[in-house]
């Protein structure tokens, strides 16, 4: 196990290098430098801003500094919000986004899992064709068609939930974004479950389990849930990255102090230190999460355990 | 008994499956729409109305206007070749890259293989949404960029599929034969390998038209993707977004239109996978 997880972890370094290396030099390359407001400095201040940020070192140490800056968590200070760094934005929006995204990611396997499990117990019938009809509509309606229409409907028509805001944090407010952030995931989880599900109840040990005798309910519980719920498992980390674009489009539109809208204006406004920001912080929660759940899926896969504890 | 090839199989087994082929027709008729469309209304995409301004469906306007006037069907159609043009530029840009990539990796096996695909690997866990993003950002907005970026995430799916595919079709025997008669790989690649690749690359094609309009549109609501007064769907959804309490209209067709499109190709991109891949044959 621990072997695994050395390997793993060497695999997701150089991932989080070539993360911060595309950045870096995606920063360097773009027109115009950080500091090219709209008023010009005077030359003695832009001097020891660049001394400030290593700009007048060579590449190469720049470089080095920069990942030191990262590593060491001193973010730049935003542009657009001078009063604010790029880390003070970030540890206030994260929380709120975090609730959101763990209630969607929770809320899209409950619901993915179970509907996709009973469309292939019961292949090829009406509940199986609704249940595909439900995926197939969360995979095409894109959640920022998704989240103006429900406003319109629940919130706007029929006055049931409030349209937008965090109301620090009230259940009424959460409903709605949390429902259009796991929309997508329920669809794609939902199509993946019904899919292993279906192969594995054709596999011979599940005939064998079925010709001693055993309850069918018995079945599915001891020896078709787990196998048919690993692909589940090792979607976890496309899922993760799809929560976090959706909800850069989810905090927008239900004005949630997220880090999704400061993404937004950032991009808008040309902050590059913030869009900066929140590229590498999110970019590396993925790379982590995405390596926390490879361990999960080897300590429930007996294949995958079994070679490295042997 | 008479011979049917792959193709007519598929074919038969295409026509047999009804949303796909409901979905075929849409598509073609959307595109027919969208290419002729502009050319026969009054109005174009960026022309003001000044005698209805932000008003709904009417006889003279189909659709309504938006708030400056502008005929919302025109920039409905309009905003449909942009969209479907970015799909399927975007695509073919991925196709390319993910056919060689995969083909050569496949093909020559060994240590180029290892590395490659270890690139692949690294690629693959990066949030690239992010980077098209950056991009966007960092260099303005131009379509032309916005094709490539799109276009290089894409990729990588392709690549791993066509790598499977080729280690597969290499050991055959026309390929074994074209080798003895001292072809060299790269001609081998072009003309034994990669036409036998189109069955999975249809189907991939399909899958990811959609996925790429769906990225496009990402970026307009980002207010990344195209500028005014030109227009894809995503925007058109986006402006809809932020008028829908006062004008419904400008909302409802660009999001019934883009959800529709998206419908179509993913129920088309699933037939085709059913009708190519013998396995699910029932």
């Amino acid at each position: 196990m621990y072997s695994y997880a050395i390997k793993r972890l060497l695999g997701a370094l150089p991932t989080l290098l070539v993360l911060f290396t595309l950045s870096f030099f995606l920063m360097r390359a773009a027109p115009g430098g950080p500091f090219d407001a709209e008023r010009s400095l005077p030359p003695e201040i832009e001097a020891n801003l660049n001394a400030r940020f290593h700009l007048d070192q060579p590449l190469y140490q720049q470089y080095f500094s920069y990942l030191e800056d990262v590593v060491t968590g001193r973010f730049w200070p935003s542009i657009q919000y001078s009063d604010f760094n790029v880390k003070e934005l970030i540890t206030n929006g994260f929380p709120i986004s975090m609730q959101l995204g763990l209630a969607a990611l929770l809320l899209a396997l409950l619901v993915g899992c179970s509907i996709g499990a009973l469309a292939a117990l019961k292949q090829n019938s009406r509940t199986d064709y609704s249940v595909m009809a439900l995926a197939m509509t969360g995979i095409s309606v894109p959640s920022f068609v998704l989240a103006p229409l429900l406003v319109l409907v629940c919130a706007v028509w029929l006055g049931w939930l409030p349209a937008g805001g965090w109301n620090n944090g009230a259940l009424a407010n959460q409903v709605l974004p949390v429902i259009v952030l796991a929309l997508p995931q329920i669809a794609w989880i939902s199509r993946l479950t019904r899919g292993s599900m279906i192969d594995v109840l054709r596999s011979p040990f599940i005939l064998t389990a079925r010709a001693k005798g055993l309850p069918w309910l018995l079945i599915l519980r001891r020896h078709a849930l787990k196998p048919a719920l690993l692909p589940v498992v090792s979607y976890l980390g496309p899922a993760a990255a799809g929560i976090v674009t959706g909800s850069i489009v989810v905090e927008t539109i239900f004005q949630l102090p997220g880090i999704g809208r400061y993404f937004v204006q950032s991009a808008i406004n040309r902050d590059y230190t913030l869009v900066m920001g929140v590229v590498l912080f999110y970019g590396t929660l993925i790379i982590v999460f995405n390596f926390l759940v490879d361990l999960l899926y080897a300590w429930l896969d007996p294949k995958v355990r079994k070679e490295y504890t042997s | 008994m008479q011979s049917r090839s792959l193709w007519a199989d598929a074919g038969r087994r295409l026509r047999a499956n009804r949303a796909a082929t409901v979905s075929a027709v849409l598509l073609v008729l959307l595109s027919v729409a969208v290419i002729i469309g502009p050319m026969l209304l009054p109005w174009s995409y960026d022309a003001v109305d000044w005698e209805h301004i932000a008003e709904g469906p009417s006889a003279a306007h189909w659709l309504g206007t938006d708030q400056i006037g502008r005929d919302l069907l025109a920039r409905l159609l309009y905003g449909g070749r942009i969209s479907l043009m970015i799909g399927v530029v975007a695509t073919l840009v991925s196709l390319v890259i993910g056919i060689s990539w995969g083909a050569i990796a496949g093909y020559f096996g060994g240590k180029l293989d290892a590395v490659m695909m270890r690139i692949v690997d690294i690629l693959y866990a990066l949030p690239f949404m992010f980077f098209v993003i950056l991009l966007m950002v960092f260099f303005g907005r131009n379509i032309f960029l916005m094709f490539v970026a799109i276009g290089a995430i894409n990729w990588l799916d392709m690549a791993r599929i066509v790598r499977g595919q080729t280690l597969s079709l290499k050991r055959r025997e026309f390929v074994e034969s074209a080798v003895v008669m001292g072809v060299g790989p790269l001609t081998i690649i072009r003309r034994h390998i990669v036409p036998n690749l189109l069955g999975v690359v249809a189907v991939y094609v399909t899958l990811t038209i959609p996925q790429v309009i769906l990225a496009e549109s990402f970026l307009s609501f980002l207010g990344l993707g195209v500028q005014e007064p030109q227009t894809s769907w995503g925007a058109l959804v986006n402006d809809g977004a932020q008028v829908m309490e006062t004008m419904p209209w400008m909302l409802i067709a660009p999001a019934i239109t883009l959800a529709l499109t998206l419908f179509c190709f993913n129920f088309l991109g699933d037939g085709l996978r059913d009708a190519l891949d013998p396995k699910e044959q029932r």
